[in-house]
């Protein structure tokens, strides 16, 4: 083997620093200029680690699960009270809802109303926080035959949780609500009024764009706006809480700290079209 | 300086065990650097675990280009920043910048640092970790056009102060045992 001179192989050491500094400037100015490549070799690499996060998934739920129910022995009794309470109410509840829904479906059929499709879903793990320090976003493990797209939504057992952004061979990456770069159009349930529901990388997205007149109350019930064919109508998203700004802001239903198990959606929304791809223009049209 | 170049021509033979043995106690800064970064994004359901990538990555690239950076290079350096950008959905680069950045201090106050106590090292480790939570912040500001919240980078910040003894315990028992070199 040829071996260079002490003194050659020093400064070859002195400068794969700067080199290496230069590369990481070169990187970014990819980045900046093709983000689709950037894109998949985010996914490339999640695609690879997947199995070992499929692989955790398991026993990290047994842990979470043995953790929670060894804190729960401890509250036993005052868990069991509320539960009976709440168990009663749900009860009242429940019975006024087998009343009015088969009222709803008499009036329907009075109505000769076209009922909405069935959306057709696939369920999926949560295997990684796929959000870094600047975004909210999870990643899915999936299997290799998905079929799942872009735009697709992905909502827990009580509420809204995002949309898809990212679909890789094993995995898809599911932008949050409370992302910063998140916007949904939302009804006020009471007042059937519009907004936009923001996020903020916070725990509680804002509400924004209320029409005037309509203020949105504490405790009020946000479900998803059709409008922009982006969302599904009526999906549960939150309840209206004031901060101590007297800002409205939305107490997500879905448990987005601690997501295990999601849905995803196929409403067949097909002209929605990623942020991406609305950003880009494409030369020579105006 | 390993032994065997210490002592020329008195070498003992290197069977294939002990082969593997050296090269395992080179890589390892390396690797277990990658495998934590890897392992820092499963979600254990802990709240704030994003700030969890960056603060590893650091602590690791810190760590070994103060106490073995012969086995930290520029390359590997530059390797995990590409990690961290692709893990932790940063602009390409940012993380190429911040770590290179982190290795090179760690290099010039290689001089003295390794010599002074535990809580020296700890200390002059926070004031970096600020350092390269605002650089981060700056270039990831900059790379995006717009001004990031500066809450999550201060709980950057402070995770890397606080987890330091947590990560570099542990990482200076095995540098000092079945990760040197010297010991192979």
């Amino acid at each position: 083997m040829i071996r260079p001179s002490i003194q050659a192989r020093h400064a070859l050491a002195r400068l794969t620093l700067p080199v290496m500094v230069i590369a990481s400037f070169a990187l970014m100015l990819v980045g900046k200029v093709d983000t689709v490549l950037v894109e998949r070799a985010r996914i490339a690499v999640y695609d690879t680690s997947a199995p070992i996060y499929a692989a955790l998934a398991e026993p990290l739920g047994q842990m979470n699960r043995t953790v929670s129910e060894i804190v729960g022995l401890w509250g036993l009794r005052d868990e069991n009270a509320r539960l009976r309470e709440e168990n009663e109410q749900l009860r009242r509840w429940q019975s006024i809802a087998l009343t009015l829904d088969a009222e709803n479906r008499r009036l329907k059929t009075a109505l000769r109303w076209i009922p909405d499709p069935e959306a057709s879903y696939v369920t999926a793990r949560v295997v990684a926080d796929a959000g870094g320090v600047y975004a909210k976003a999870v990643l899915l493990s999936v299997g290799p035959n998905h079929g799942l797209r872009k735009g697709q939504i992905a909502l827990d057992e009580r509420g809204l949780v995002g949309r898809i952004t990212e679909v890789g061979t094993r995995t898809a990456r599911v932008l949050l609500i409370t992302d910063m770069n998140s916007r949904v159009p939302v009804i006020l349930e009471g007042s059937r009024a519009h907004a936009i529901l923001a996020g903020t990388n916070g725990p509680w997205p804002r509400l924004l764009y209320w029409s005037e007149g309509t203020v949105p109350k504490e405790g009020e019930r946000v479900v998803t706006s059709a409008e922009a064919n982006a969302f599904p109508a009526n999906l549960p998203v939150g309840t209206v809480r004031y901060n101590a700004n007297g800002v409205p802001e939305i107490e997500p239903d879905a448990q987005l700290r601690s997501l295990d198990i999601v849905r995803i959606f196929d409403y067949g929304l097909s002209t929605f079209s990623a942020p991406e791809a609305v950003a880009r223009p494409t030369q020579g049209h105006h | 300086m390993a032994m065997s170049d210490r002592l020329p021509g008195v070498r003992p033979h290197l069977t294939l065990g002990r082969r593997l043995d050296i090269a395992w106690r080179h890589a390892f800064p390396g690797t277990t650097s990658l495998v934590l970064m890897l392992l820092s994004v499963v979600p254990f359901g802990l709240p704030g675990q994003a700030a969890l990538l960056p603060t590893v990555a650091l602590t690791c690239v810190w760590f070994w280009s103060l106490f073995r950076p012969a086995a930290m290079a520029p390359p590997m350096v530059f390797l995990i920043g590409l990690l961290l950008d692709l893990l932790g959905f940063l602009p390409l680069g940012v993380g190429g910048v911040t770590m290179l950045t982190t290795y090179g201090i760690a290099r010039w106050l290689r001089r003295f640092l390794p010599r002074q106590g535990f809580t020296v090292v700890w200390l002059i480790f926070t004031a970096v970790a600020c350092g390269i939570a605002a650089m981060n912040w700056a270039l990831v500001s900059a790379l995006t056009l717009s001004l990031e919240p500066l809450g999550p980078v201060l709980f950057q910040a402070g995770l890397a102060a606080a987890m330091y003894p947590a990560v570099a315990i542990p990482l200076m028992l095995v540098h000092r045992t079945f990760a040197d070199p010297d010991l192979a």
